[in-house]
């Protein structure tokens, strides 16, 4: 138990630092930009409690909304995402089959699952994200395009860094 | 009343979305105007101080660049010194002079915090109310203009950057002198600007500079750009042309900015004509 508190600190803090620090400035012609940061929410335990699920949520939102100065905003998506998650996790997964504390990674669930689990989270996130801060309707398309590509960034370095983080021992 | 509570303790998710979200919109939009939000912005203390960490690192990066612009400036400087010029006439006489006043100085400052590519973009420098930073302030580079000051600390303050779409800076065609105004290009692109109303009279040239006009926050004929696209969206009697901007807002480092010693005397005169009105 201790050590899953343990490597979810660790993960909260490198994924804050990588954000804060390397991916903020890493921008696709301008239009495409990862937020890689919402993994800590997305490796939670299934077990996480709901309450502390969003409150985790909600903190990582504004610790990452105090670098980017948009007070609120990453908080705001961030919740609806861990609302998300619940709901996807209670439609695909049957919590009576596993033997401790698992977490939904890729290399415990497998390619398939956790692509569409990170593709569904991501997709509401950020649509969720880039429509609370441009926050009017006369740019659509614009808000459209940058969703849809920095989505698929954000997506690619998740997989990335699952391929990374790979252990084949935890795999059924 | 049971009923009730094992209906919330059934959609418990539900209800703690509910609170959660709540409380964050109502944080976005209570501290949405930028300025009120001291406690969680860059200039927090926590937040800065990494920043500061950081940002040493990383204008080691940048040094021959930052060591070229200097050397460039210093060459421009030294072509204005006195020594520069030769005398044509051997005739020396002294004026002491009462007729020219100094109007601006400038505080120079370093970048800690900068952004490009969102759609409101703010600079954060090191330089607060200690320094003799006001709100309202301009802010330029070696390049070109920068903004505006707009929230100001005790050792930092904020910079809301040309590329922020509430940004619009008075402006005019060098040669010309045809008044504008210079604002974000609505694509976000961070290389290019929009000149709006200027009359129709003038014959703007591709290629012409664009510079801060005599009623802007800054000395006049500070650079803005050079006029890259005449056609872009006619806006009947004015005319609308595109700029490429002058200042590479990604690689800035460090600004400078204008103290206007009538700026002031200028806000109160006219605040007392409108309250006449």
């Amino acid at each position: 138990m201790s050590r899953i508190i343990l490597i979810n600190i660790l993960r909260f803090t490198a994924l804050l630092f990588l954000q804060v620090f390397l991916l903020k400035n890493v921008t696709l012609y301008n239009i495409s930009t990862p937020y890689l940061y919402i993994l800590f929410i997305l490796l939670l335990p299934f077990e996480t409690p709901n309450w502390l699920l969003f409150a985790l949520a909600f903190t990582i939102g504004l610790t990452i909304d105090a670098f980017y100065d948009t007070p609120g905003l990453h908080a705001a998506s961030c919740v609806v995402l861990a609302f998300v998650r619940i709901l996807f996790i209670s439609i695909t997964v049957q919590k009576e089959g596993f033997d401790h504390e698992p977490e939904p990674t890729l290399s415990m669930m497998g390619v398939r699952w956790f692509f569409t689990y990170a593709l569904v989270l991501t997709l509401v996130h950020h649509f969720f994200l880039f429509n609370l801060e441009v926050f009017r309707f006369s740019e659509i398309p614009y808000t459209l395009g940058r969703f849809v590509l920095s989505s698929i960034f954000t997506v690619f370095l998740m997989l990335l860094t699952g391929f990374l983080f790979f252990r084949r021992k935890e795999r059924k | 009343m049971r009923n009730l509570l094992i209906f919330i303790t059934k959609y418990n998710a539900f209800f703690l979305f509910l609170i959660f979200e709540v409380s964050a919109l109502v944080i976005y939009i209570k501290y949405n105007s930028f300025q009120k939000a001291t406690f969680i912005s860059s200039t927090s203390r926590v937040t800065g101080a990494l920043y500061t960490q950081v940002n040493g690192l990383k204008s080691y990066l940048s040094l021959a660049e930052v060591n070229d612009s200097l050397a460039r400036e210093n060459a421009r400087l030294r072509t204005q010194l006195k020594t520069s010029f030769y005398k044509d006439s051997s005739v020396r006489h002294q004026v002491k002079d009462t007729f020219y006043k100094q109007q601006y100085t400038f505080i120079e400052a370093k970048v800690y915090n900068n952004s490009t590519n969102r759609s409101n973009n703010y600079l954060t420098i090191d330089r607060g109310s200690r320094q003799g930073i006001a709100k309202g302030m301009g802010v330029i580079c070696g390049a070109g203009l920068v903004g505006k000051v707009i929230y100001v600390g005790d050792h930092l303050s904020v910079v809301q950057s040309l590329l922020h779409k509430d940004s619009r800076f008075s402006a005019m065609l060098a040669k010309g002198k045809e008044l504008g105004y210079i604002e974000w290009s609505e694509d976000l692109d961070p290389h290019k600007g929009i000149l709006k109303d200027v009359s129709n009279n003038a014959q703007p040239k591709l290629g012409e500079q664009v510079v801060t006009s005599d009623y802007s926050l800054f000395p006049a004929g500070i650079p803005i750009g050079k006029i890259s696209n005449l056609h872009t969206r006619a806006g009947g009697y004015t005319l609308n042309m595109e700029v490429s901007l002058a200042v590479d807002f990604s690689k800035l480092q460090y600004v400078e900015v204008v103290v206007n010693k009538l700026a002031s005397e200028q806000a109160g005169l006219e605040a007392q004509e409108k309250k006449n009105e």
